[in-house]
């Protein structure tokens, strides 16, 4: 049994790996989702019904079932009932799993964030653009959008938030981020084992990042609030 | 010469009929002003003509060309509406300015947008810009607002706000300016700066149609009133006439409180 400082270096290396995987899932969804994201509230609402209803349905299953059983359904599903493992066994499949499991989800809560966004800008708005001969896309783009923008900051800050912490469901199909490499240190790993509080220690690199990512959305805020 | 020509408009919501049959005209020039109760059908009157709501049924002249007729309106495309309405301006009862630019850009930004159809913008881009900034500055000194160019519409007044939205409107040089109860969001106060641009505008022989509850404004500026009445127009004439001797009861009754 070594003593705590000499186990801080390793437990900290190995802690890093796992959040480097933390952190490229966190960012790969972000990059899916937020678009995605814009594409299901179009759906949702379509003035085309059929495709109204089923964007809507497909948010409520999404939404209304755990994301850990997403991320089994997911990874799980084309290989054990269709016998296609499309995914392959290894870190690469398991993340791209998880990463496609994210994106889907994310996407429906943002989606219900932007539509908030999107009717909370005042009808006038657009009525305004109408009767100065502005085109549908010109009151999109120059008019509406960053009003739009300004509303969704605070519950979208909200959300991304969570979305860090939420990167630690990937554990439960094996992806090693941060806490499972925390977690591997009471099995055993590098030569480490019993050891409890590299687990505990995890916590501090969540705090980090959400740390920053508070402080970029208060700058973002300001920078909106020169117009109310 | 007659400017606009409304013909037996019709148009209801769901089973509600708002506007049974309504026909009008006016000359270049010329105050119309529209009163009547809430509810009467003013307001989806005017948005009619800014093609903000569609008739059911009737016929829209400007200068003698229809630009809009409910017996073929299936086949106007998106562009055309969008080039026919430029015909109207308005200007709305809670003025609806865009928060996030300044007075000046609220006034110009429709016109920029305008500029990028013409075809020789790509070349004289810089001096189209010029020109339109000019006219920005000239039209918000006219209506008083020349130290407040810069400023982001919350930090105007009401009054000013809507004076804004006048100058906005009149950027795009429209051959008839309508006010959908202009100073209904207003205190007495901010509502005499936005009546008085407004007088100056009739002074000036500006085409405009003005739905308002302001009777005194109606009588003294108008040289035409409308009384609406659930739909219909139930009294029409020189606002003198309408005003002091109305011939329908109805009229009389709504009249009773303004003229004591």
């Amino acid at each position: 049994m070594e003593t705590f400082m000499q186990q801080f270096p390793v437990v900290v290396g190995a802690l890093n790996e796992g959040f480097v995987v933390t952190f490229k899932l966190f960012f790969i969804t972000l990059l899916g989702a937020l678009p995605l994201g814009l594409v299901i509230c179009f759906g949702s609402m379509s003035r085309f019904q059929p495709l109204s209803i089923f964007t809507r349905l497909f948010v409520w299953v999404i939404r209304g079932t755990p994301l850990m059983i997403q991320l089994l359904v997911i990874y799980f599903f084309p290989g054990l009932v269709l016998g296609n493992p499309i995914w392959g066994g290894g870190e690469s499949g398991r993340f791209a799993a998880a990463a496609v499991g994210f994106i889907i989800n994310y996407a429906c809560y943002f989606s219900e964030i932007y539509r908030g966004g999107i009717q909370g800008v005042p009808k006038g708005q657009e009525e305004a653009g109408l009767v100065l001969g502005m085109t549908r896309s010109q009151i999109f783009f120059r008019i509406t959008l960053l009003q739009m923008i300004k509303r969704i900051v605070p519950p979208m800050s909200n959300e991304i938030i969570t979305l860090v912490k939420d990167t630690s469901l990937a554990r439960i199909i094996s992806l090693q981020e941060v806490i499972w490499a925390g977690q591997a240190f009471m099995k055993g790993s590098h030569g480490i084992s019993g050891a409890i509080w590299p687990l505990f220690f995890t916590a501090f690199y969540y705090l980090a990042a959400i740390g920053v990512l508070t402080v970029a959305f208060s700058k973002l805020e300001q920078k909106l609030n020169y117009f109310r | 010469m007659t400017i606009l020509e409304a013909e037996h408009i019709k148009k209801s919501f769901g089973k509600t009929k708002v506007l049974k049959d309504i026909s009008f005209s006016l000359e270049e020039g010329e105050v119309l002003s529209i009163i009547g109760s809430s509810g009467s059908g003013k307001t989806t009157l005017l948005r009619c003509l800014n093609f903000l709501e569609r008739p059911d049924g009737g016929i829209i002249k400007v200068k003698g060309e229809t630009v809009f007729d409910a017996a073929n309106v299936g086949s106007m495309s998106e562009a055309e509406i969008r080039r026919k309405r430029l015909h109207f301006g308005l200007v709305f009862q809670s003025f609806n300015l865009f928060p996030q630019y300044t007075a000046l850009e609220n006034v110009m930004l429709a016109g920029q947008l305008l500029a990028k159809e013409r075809p020789d913008y790509k070349r004289r881009k810089k001096e189209i810009n010029q020109a339109l900034e000019e006219q920005a500055v000239t039209l918000l000194k006219q209506i008083g607002l020349g130290n407040r160019m810069n400023n982001y519409p919350h930090q105007l007044s009401g009054g000013q706000q809507q004076r804004v939205a006048i100058a906005r409107a009149l950027a795009l040089q429209p051959d008839i300016l309508c006010f959908d109860e202009p100073t209904s969001a207003l205190d007495p106060e901010l509502t005499g700066e936005v009546l008085k641009v407004m007088k100056e505008l009739a002074e000036q022989k500006t085409t405009m149609v003005i739905v308002t509850h302001e009777m005194a404004f109606a009588r003294d500026v108008a040289s035409q009133v409308i009384f609406m009445d659930r739909g219909t127009i139930c009294e029409q004439g020189d606002p003198r006439e309408v005003f002091e001797n109305p011939k329908e009861e109805r009229t009389r009754q709504f009249l009773s409180r303004f003229n004591g």
